[in-house]
């Protein structure tokens, strides 16, 4: 039997505490973020990608058939699917890096000097501003102009903004609050024991964090110096390709400079993806580590659970950069990847949950039932 | 508080606020204006191409890798900024799990805070000097950074062998 650290438990965490908020609502961000992002992978973002290459293609024989008219029209109708696309990304960016600045929050909130009301109600501002950006971003596009009292900004994006706006003021407070601690002449630093508690799964997350971040870096160092220049050559060389041919009425060329053209595309976006995704999991994982104290689950279980979160962030990337390669195989793996972390985050935010049930129920005599 | 943790963390927490405001900055004044210049000149070289005239297709799809190429890295040194000060506030406060000595947490710190500004710095120069020296300046902050990363990784399992550091 081991106890949980209950004195780290300070009033930070307590119901309705600026930590807890920030700690439950970002993982939350987190999860509906990375299951958001599948379920627009799987239904919108790829069909919409086809219909941008769809596009370019139709361009690309509208200046064949020497119509300069319906080749620019067809630009014009990439722009409305990149903004269809952008806005999805943009939603489920927001909400997971929203996720992220929530949890860096939570682990500096002791050092942040306000009293715990002022805290909370700058937490609650957070939480509400970084639901409001995402679900406003994505309304954006269904929204459109309808019923806006401006030209060219609609109402889902005055929410969005507003939303922005809100997170805006909640981190200049925080931030104010973090000044006024350092230039306290004597800082009363709140206890807290989570800075220096240690279970089995925080060296694991931590090690293995930076593991991930340094495979992320490395991918990406090598996809700078051996990529990149080749990428925007060969991004040149097929455009180029594909209005000379056309100029010359060359039906065959056109056409395989297109295939070509999204061949690199594919190439690029999975290699920056994977690239992404390694960093972002390694950063995820490192602050996931501070607050495994918190998770009350038995010690083979935390340790479990920080296991398959690391796989999963491993899994997601290799799988990506590889899926060129090895197509839908290797597309399912990555999915599988993605869902053993959502999982993981899950039983960690339904430990944390449990913790603080326990902790208000029971005060500080609560001790976790470790099963060996 | 050490100066390397306090490096880390304010240093973390400057560059985000520089990242940020270079982005808002990015978004008012040039990101619009380079996504319409794309555009645009995607649009004049396909035009141009069924007008018969590949000498103007070439010459806008010229227009539009220079503004492609710039728009690119101002995009990427926006996101790499902010991505690598949240790394750099994170090990700040995960310093004390770093199993080393003192003088050693300093260099790793100093290295990661330096490649942090002066990787994306040297790709940001790239768009206004395409000789070799904004280049140098990229691969040697993005080379301190893995260095750096890869000491601290060490210094974290590291806390694994030690038995005081086990759980509570």
């Amino acid at each position: 039997m081991s106890s949980l650290p209950t004195t780290i438990a300070s009033e930070s965490f307590a119901p309705l505490g600026a930590r807890r908020l920030l700690l439950l609502g970002g993982i939350g961000l987190i999860i509906v973020g990375m299951i958001v992002g599948d379920i627009f992978a799987v239904f919108i973002l790829h069909q919409n990608a086809s219909r941008v290459g769809a596009s370019l293609a139709g361009a690309a024989h509208a200046a064949l058939a020497g119509d300069a008219a319906a080749a620019r029209s067809h630009f014009q109708d990439v722009g409305a699917f990149l903004e269809n696309r952008g806005t999805k990304v943009d939603t489920h960016v927001h909400m997971i890096d929203f996720g992220y600045l929530a949890l860096l929050l939570a682990i500096l909130e002791p050092w942040i000097a306000f009293s715990p009301a002022a805290k909370r109600r700058i937490a609650w501002l957070f939480l509400l501003g970084a639901w409001l950006l995402p679900i406003g971003v994505f309304l954006i596009h269904y929204v459109g102009l309808a019923h806006s009292p401006f030209q060219s900004i609609g109402w889902a994006s005055v929410f969005a903004d507003f939303g922005g706006f809100l997170i805006l003021v909640a981190l200049l407070s925080f931030l104010a609050g973090l000044w006024k601690h350092f230039r306290a002449p004597h800082r009363q630093l709140q206890k807290d024991q989570l800075m220096t508690s240690c279970v089995a799964a925080t060296p694991v997350l931590l090690s293995g964090g930076v593991v991930l971040i340094v495979l992320g870096f490395l991918s990406g160092a090598w996809y700078a110096g051996f990529d990149l220049y080749n990428h925007e050559a060969q991004d040149f060389t097929n455009l180029s390709e594909m209005t000379s041919a056309a100029a010359s009425n060359d039906a065959t060329t056109v056409d395989r400079a297109l295939n070509e053209y999204g061949q690199l595309q594919g190439d690029k976006a999975v290699k920056i993806a994977a690239h992404a995704h390694a960093i972002e999991f390694g950063l995820l994982a490192m602050m996931l580590a501070f607050f495994q104290p918190y998770v009350a689950l038995s010690e083979v279980w935390r340790r479990r659970w920080a296991t398959i979160l690391l796989l999963g962030s491993l899994m997601l990337p290799i799988c990506v950069f590889l899926e060129l390669r090895y197509g839908l195989v290797a597309g399912g793996l990555a999915d599988v990847g993605g869902l053993l972390v959502i999982l993981a985050l899950f039983a960690m935010w339904i430990g944390i949950l449990r913790y603080t049930g326990h902790l208000d129920a029971g005060g500080t005599e609560f001790r976790q039932e470790t099963r060996a | 508080m050490s100066f390397a943790r306090h490096m880390l963390i304010v240093g973390g927490i400057a560059l985000a606020l520089w990242g940020m405001a270079y982005g808002l900055w990015y978004a008012v004044f040039a990101e619009h204006q380079a996504l319409d210049g794309i555009g645009a000149s995607l649009s004049t070289s396909f035009a141009s191409a069924a007008e018969r005239r590949p000498e103007g297709a070439h010459a806008a799809l010229g227009q539009y890798r220079e503004t492609k190429y710039v728009y690119d890295r101002q995009v990427d040194v926006h996101s790499h900024w902010i991505g690598l000060a949240m790394i750099l506030i994170v090990l700040g406060i995960a310093l004390d799990r770093v199993i080393f000595a003192e003088r050693i947490k300093l260099a790793l710190s100093l290295a990661a805070f330096l490649g942090a500004v002066f990787f994306p710095l040297g790709v940001l120069l790239q768009t206004v000097d395409r000789g070799s020296t904004p280049g140098s300046i990229a691969v040697v902050g993005s080379a301190l950074l893995i260095i750096a990363l890869i000491g601290f990784a060490f210094g974290f399992v590291r806390t694994r062998l030690r038995p005081d550091a086990r759980a509570n």
